[in-house]
């Protein structure tokens, strides 16, 4: 067997992603250099470039509206998909060919792109930890996402200049991971709410193969919609109390929704917060008491929400709670009491809280990964697709060709003929969903069969679809009478079309070009802040030492870096720190030799022998 | 691999995609892998799915072994394992896999099985029934028709509710004999493997065994389109 590259594994989330890799047979998530393994899925456009993470974030109460956050519920959606929820966002969303756009200053991204920024991110971190390049991975997906989803999530993977070797559901991740550690046997229910998403999953363990019985969940609920919940309380107080109506004014919309999200995680650990919003112009502030209480009756609703999809899954598996040995939860949600509480209620059973529910996903993929590889070889995910597949038929309904729940990889077959003499080609619509009629399912994609001209009935061709072990759909055709294979251009609903995928590639590389000097400019900017410091500080303790014309070209060096600074331009930044470096030499050498005689002068002579 | 070892139960069902490995054109002896370079070769969509798990052709099967077969099997195949492999080792491991678990779903359930192997011996039970089984005729017939009346109703009424309970009743009737159905046809399963294992070449044996056939068509027929209605019944009061 050939060495394969490495391959990562990565946690694209809602709120935080993460990436992992395997080390000496364990997982493990790589730190960035502040230490901390989670960078937040925020991605904002600066007057110096795009920035990603932690840095990103602040911008979300300084320019909102140049600032992206849970871009995942966009992945494969066209703007009608999220209508009602437009009015939570404060950037702008457009749409062209089906696909959502996001406005950022001049130029407009879709969601893959802003997503393909994270993953640069993530995979910057793991060639700077790693000391090599990186080239492929393994993506985690909700296991509810559908095919348009996880084809955008596997764009803004080239995008980001990696190969996607898997698409992996993330609660699946997570119990190899889990299974790894606990080398568990038996049927287990992953349950994972996280900030945008919620996915069931029931496995059986036993031998090393992981079989997913069943799934379900939703791919619109999540810790998002709490926070929205706690956000509009404040509104109407803040509105009812204070007379402000804040939704004209982003930035303090999104300070509202980070105070409703911090407030809701203090409330994990505490019984009672106080909350305070700082309101525009100077009018004051809005500050309240919320209990815990007071949030569980609130949100209670919501957490409901995810029990039917746990009640379904168990149906589709022909379990009961009591044939369930242990349950895992992941995702940041699943610390709030009430959530646990719910869940062992329905099960009938403590939750398993041994693993971090941040990082247990990322750590689940970069097993996936070392299995690709060949280093894991005893263990084996058997998933399923989460939704039935099939195609549109005669009255507007849908006629299912692959079950939801069913293994994966699936294939089914279909022989397609002619009703009219001469005809050239059969449309064929493709669907996911489970309901009767097509117009209740999600158009995944139309393609135009090529038929060749035979009177009615004659042709006989059949077309092949096929659910790979991504659960990504791919269709191939043959013609049954001369066994000629035919290739077919699927026309996705709601997904980029491959040239338009390259052309992104393409600018992704122009942006990392912007990037680089984005991250240039940040570094050059703290150095400048730095020197300014210190030299300000050295001025202050030695002026006195020097002579007026050091002094004066010092201050004259001091003010070029200080405007040098505000400029855009980290080559002249650090040309001006050198000059001031070479204006403040004097002043330095100074400070030194005064210090040294003063600590001379304290002294005896055989001490300084 | 033993491939002097001819297969005990028709080996002419055994069937590769081709004779000769795909790749280096030997003449193939092993199941799955060519014994001379070791290639994974693919599997025909029309193998018999008992002899892909190496079970006896019947309707009582073990469950363990199929399991046991199924994860091995995967093992073999899966598109995990072949990361590293050609594009053709690539696109054989994922069509056997897709086979695979087509193979397993319809054997695992007892009714899938039964209809596979009915179509196995005497073609397919899968035509859709339009009309009711006749002993179901008037009853299916009212039932349509109070169907019909509590999507016209309001619901909350007293003649809503009174509808809805005879729904239910009639729902858990309808439960009950798509059971029935099913007892009958356990039965018939355990009756058609004893018929097997006797292996018996006698008119006699070939007359049983064409009215068990035609029994557990009809029964199977029957059932689905019970189920069919159940379900519906089920989505319009829940
Ligand atoms: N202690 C906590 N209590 C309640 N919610 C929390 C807590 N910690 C994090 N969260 C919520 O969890 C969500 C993020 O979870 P995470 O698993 O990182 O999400 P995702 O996988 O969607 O990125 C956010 O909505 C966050 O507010
Ligand atoms: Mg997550």
């Amino acid at each position: 067997m050939t060495a394969m590259a490495r391959i990562i594994g990565i946690d694209l989330g809602t709120t935080n992603s993460l990436v992992a890799y395997m080390k000496d047979g364990k997982p493990c998530v790589i730190p960035g250099r502040a230490g901390r393994a989670m960078v937040p899925s925020v991605v904002a456009m600066t007057d110096n470039g795009l920035i990603v993470g932690d840095s990103a974030k602040e911008h979300l109460t300084r320019s909102p509206e140049r600032t992206v956050y849970s871009v995942k519920r966009f992945m494969g959606k066209s703007l009608a998909d999220v209508q009602n929820e437009l009015a939570y966002f404060p950037y702008a969303l457009t749409e062209q060919g089906g696909v959502i756009r996001i406005k950022l200053g001049e130029k407009t991204y879709s969601p893959p792109q802003i997503s393909a920024m994270i993953l640069k991110e993530l995979k910057q971190r793991a060639e700077a930890h790693l000391g090599e390049s990186i080239t492929k991975a393994v993506i985690t997906v909700p296991a509810y996402f559908n095919d348009s989803q996880r084809q955008a999530t596997k764009d803004a993977g080239l995008i980001a200049g990696l190969e996607v070797l898997r698409i992996i559901n993330e609660p699946t991740a997570a119990s190899l991971a889990y299974g790894l550690q606990d080398k568990t046997q038996g049927t287990i229910a992953v349950y994972d709410f996280g900030g945008g998403t919620f996915d069931i999953s029931i496995l059986k363990l036993k031998n090393g193969i992981f079989e997913v019985l069943a799934t379900n969940g939703d791919t619109h609920l999540g810790g998002d919609d709490l926070d929205r919940r706690i956000a509009d309380l404040f509104l109407s107080e803040i509105q009812t109390g204070h007379h402000i109506d804040l939704t004209a004014s982003p930035d303090h919309m999104q300070a509202v929704r980070l105070e409703a999200e911090r407030a809701k995680i203090r409330l994990s650990d505490e019984l009672n917060t106080q909350i305070e919003v700082e309101l525009p112009d100077g009018k004051g502030r809005y500050s309240r008491e919320l209990t815990r209480d007071q949030l569980e009756s609130m949100v209670m609703e919501i957490i409901e929400r995810t029990l039917a999809p746990c009640r379904l899954a168990l149906k589709d598996a022909e379990l009961t709670t009591a044939q369930i040995d242990e349950i895992v939860l992941v995702g940041g949600s699943t610390r709030m009491p009430l959530v646990r509480q719910r869940v062992q209620e329905l099960f009938g059973k403590q939750p398993h809280c041994n693993l971090n529910p941040d990082e247990v996903v990322a750590l689940g993929a970069a097993v996936q990964a070392d299995i690709l590889s060949g280093g894991t070889t005893d263990m084996l995910l058997l998933d399923v697709t989460p939704l039935s597949l099939g195609i549109e038929t005669m009255g507007g309904v849908m006629s299912s060709l692959i079950r939801r729940n069913t293994t994966i990889p699936a294939s089914a077959k279909e022989l397609f003929t002619t009703y009219v003499d001469g005809q050239t080609g059969v449309d064929i619509h493709i669907l996911q969903g489970e309901r009767e009629l097509v117009k209740d399912n999600r158009s995944l994609a139309r393609f135009r069969l090529k038929v060749p001209p035979l009177p009615a009935g004659v042709p006989r061709i059949e077309v092949t679809f096929l659910i790979d072990a991504n659960g990504i759909l791919n269709v191939t055709a043959a013609d049954m009478r001369t066994g000629q294979r035919q290739s077919i251009d699927v026309k996705p609903s709601y997904g980029l079309s491959d040239n338009e995928v390259e052309r992104m590639i393409e600018d992704s590389f122009k942006f990392a070009q912007e990037d680089v000097t984005a991250r240039k400019l940040i570094e050059a900017r703290l150095d400048a802040e730095a020197l300014i410091v210190t030299t300000e500080k050295s001025l202050a303790e030695g002026g006195r030492l020097v002579a007026e014309d050091v002094l004066a070209s010092i201050r004259a060096a001091l003010s070029a870096l200080t405007s040098a600074k505000d400029g855009h331009d980290p080559k002249a930044i650090r040309a001006r720190m050198a000059d001031l470096e070479l204006a403040a030499k004097p002043l330095s050498v100074a400070l030194l030799d005064d210090s040294l005689k003063r600590t001379l002068q304290g002294k005896t002579v055989t001490e300084i022998m | 691999m033993d491939h002097h070892h001819a297969h005990s139960t028709g080996s002419r069902d055994l069937r590769m995609a081709r004779s000769m490995c795909w790749h280096c054109q030997s003449e193939m002896a092993g199941e799955y892998f060519c014994e001379r370079c070791v290639k994974v070769q693919p599997v025909s969509k029309d193998t018999d799915y008992f002899i892909c798990f190496g079970l006896p052709r019947r309707l009582t099967i073990d469950q363990n072994k199929l399991e046991a077969k199924f994860y091995e099997l995967s093992r073999a195949f899966h598109p995990d394992f072949y990361q590293n492999k050609s594009d053709a080792e690539q696109a054989i491991s994922l069509g056997n896999s897709a086979t695979l678990n087509t193979a397993y779903r319809t054997l695992r359930d007892p009714i899938q099985r039964a209809e596979y192997l009915l179509d196995l011996e005497a073609g397919s039970v899968k035509e859709i029934r339009t009309s009711p089984p006749s002993d179901l005729f008037e009853e299916i017939l009212e039932l349509q028709e109070t169907v019909e009346a509590y999507r016209a109703s309001d619901r909350d009424s007293e003649t809503g509710r009174e509808i809805l309970a005879q729904l239910v009743a009639e729902r858990q009737a309808l439960d009950q004999r798509k059971q029935d159905m099913e007892h009958q046809l356990e039965q018939l399963f355990t009756d058609w493997d004893t018929l097997q294992d006797r292996g018996d070449a006698t008119s006699q044996a070939r007359a049983e065994r064409d009215r068990l056939l035609k029994q557990m068509r009809e029964i199977l027929s029957n059932r689905t389109y019970v189920k069919n209605i159940v379900n519906d019944l089920a989505e319009t009061i829940e």
